[in-house]
């Protein structure tokens, strides 16, 4: 009897066990792939973390990429932890830290109606900060998330410990176009942040992404990339937007650096030390630790000594 | 088996300059050498092996739902493609992105299980497969190479145009910022097609 390929019921069984089939060995696979892929995410992730801090840039020359870099990893990266909207240290994982949930909660803080609900997602956040140690430099990386022209767009920006200056930035996308857009990722565009300022006159300032935006007497600017511009606007706009939830620990570190231009040891009798503080016999201005902030030990959060020079 | 199977889609039936198949592809993962490479190697192994699986049971196929039939299995082997990349080749995964997971529109593989797979067998058909997939890599990394390299003035991302060439570092060369975009990948098939019908005459049309 020869089998009717065209019945109904010959099809529906037919279609039925192809798809459990194919669903099978889709899951077989994806299953069996799932660790060496998350692997993949987090090494990448590492790797962006130290490109930022302007490490780990020899790394496709090494022969064992994966060990290099946690080697690397494991050597620089010496703390990181969490922050909330206020710029306190609270608990959880920052490397584990959904930058995509972040974001949308960003957005959400952004399309608030009222300052009431905005603050109560800004009470949400947990804004990942990772410290980076290279010799005697102590870096802060920030990160950053937004959607691109196609996809998402994130990056990590390094800040150097007077919290002002840009020491490295690296940008990623998931699909924006290559050679315009895509063009985010590559060298030549993010080591325009390198030594660009995150103020301007004293006061808190983004970098903004625009044509001709690189000029050496602008600090607060970089280049736009031609033909991708939504991308690049996108980043900048990106930037700002986690930069601004950023700006209270932003704000709390500048203080903390500008109080203690006049407490310390050797700052004193230096210029911009103000007339209005009391000198002691030595020359020296008192300090008497609940104003000064050095000594509370606020830039002392992994643990490492870093009391006044 | 017929060497011709193998040999037409290079030059003689090749699928982009040719059959006018796969252009979309063509155009977008074409701006560097190194994406076009492993796009083309991906195409390769999808053509190649769905047109096995399809002749293989092209018999006991209900022909009502063939194509639906013929997306299943293509769509699977296009993810598996996509998982390997992400496992074991994780930065070029990056690179290709959003490509990988469209190889399934590629009309290559569906034109060719439509037109060879399902009246062949399984061995001509991978050969078939493969063939216009390598074919189909032919083009793509023709273009990739002329776009790349003046373009970028890099060719598999290392500078092969001297950086003092540049006018930025005081020399009289620029990159053309037109050959990055997509019109201009058109242009270079259409100048491959140009080439190729002059020198095999039997492919212009009768006036």
């Amino acid at each position: 009897m020869k089998l009717n390929t065209n019945s109904n019921i010959y099809t529906i069984f037919y279609t039925t066990i192809l798809v459990v089939i194919v669903a099978g060995v889709l899951a077989f696979a994806s299953t069996a792939l799932k660790p060496k892929q998350q692997e993949n995410i987090a090494l990448e992730k590492m790797q962006s973390l130290l490109r930022a801090a302007r490490l780990g840039e020899d790394v496709s020359a090494q022969k064992n990429k994966s060990e290099y870099i946690k080697a690397l990893y494991s050597e620089h990266m010496t703390n990181d932890f969490v922050l909330d909207y206020e710029g306190k240290v609270i608990e959880g994982e920052a490397f584990e830290i959904d930058l995509q949930a972040q974001y949308s909660i960003i957005k959400q803080i952004a399309s608030a109606k009222t300052p009431e609900t905005a603050r109560a997602f800004r009470k949400q956040l947990q804004l990942p900060v990772f410290v980076c140690t290279i010799g005697e430099k102590v870096l802060n990386i920030f990160p950053c998330y937004g959607a691109g022209l196609w996809g998402p767009i994130w990056g990590y920006i390094a800040v150097e410990d007077d919290f002002e200056t840009i020491y490295g930035a690296v940008f990623d996308h998931k699909g924006e176009t290559p050679g315009l857009g895509a063009e985010i990722a590559h060298a030549p565009f993010y080591n325009q942040f390198v030594g660009k300022k995150l103020s301007l006159e004293g006061a808190f300032k983004s970098i903004s992404i625009i044509k001709g935006g690189g000029q050496a007497d602008n600090p607060n600017g970089v280049d736009a990339i031609s033909g991708g511009t939504i991308t690049s606007q996108s980043l900048e706009q990106a930037i700002a937007m986690w930069l601004d939830e950023y700006q209270a620990y932003f704000n709390i570190k500048r203080a903390a650096i500008g109080s203690k231009e006049c407490c310390g040891e050797d700052c004193c009798g230096e210029e911009g030390c103000g007339e209005e503080h009391d000198h002691d016999q030595d020359g020296k201005v008192p300090c008497n630790g609940e104003n000064c902030s050095c000594k509370t030990g606020i830039r002392n959060h992994n643990g490492h000594e870093h009391q006044t020079k | 088996m017929d060497k011709s199977i193998f040999k037409n889609p290079f030059f003689k039936a090749n699928p982009i300059t040719v059959l006018v198949l796969g252009i979309c592809s063509a155009l977008a993962v074409t701006v560097q050498l190194k994406g076009a490479f492993v796009m083309a190697l991906s195409v390769t192994v999808v053509t190649g092996f769905s047109s096995m699986l399809v002749s293989s049971i092209r018999n006991s196929i209900p022909n009502r739902v063939r194509i639906i039939v013929q997306l299943v299995i293509v769509a699977m082997f296009v993810i598996l493609v996509d998982e390997f990349l992400k496992a074991y080749a994780y930065d070029v995964s990056k690179q290709l992105s959003v490509y990988i997971g469209l190889i399934i529109t590629n009309c290559i593989i569906m034109g060719r299980i439509e037109a060879f797979a399902l009246g062949n067998k399984p061995f001509p058909s991978l050969v078939d497969g493969l063939a216009n997939g390598m074919g189909y890599g032919m083009v793509l990394v023709i273009i990739a190479f002329i776009r790349e390299l003046f373009g970028s003035g890099t060719l598999f991302g290392f500078q092969i145009i001297p950086q003092s060439w540049y006018m930025a570092n005081g020399g009289f060369y620029e990159n053309n910022g037109l050959v990055i975009l997509p019109p201009m990948a058109l242009i270079i098939v259409g100048g491959i097609i140009w080439v190729q019908r002059a020198i095999q005459k039997e492919l212009q049309e009768e006036k």
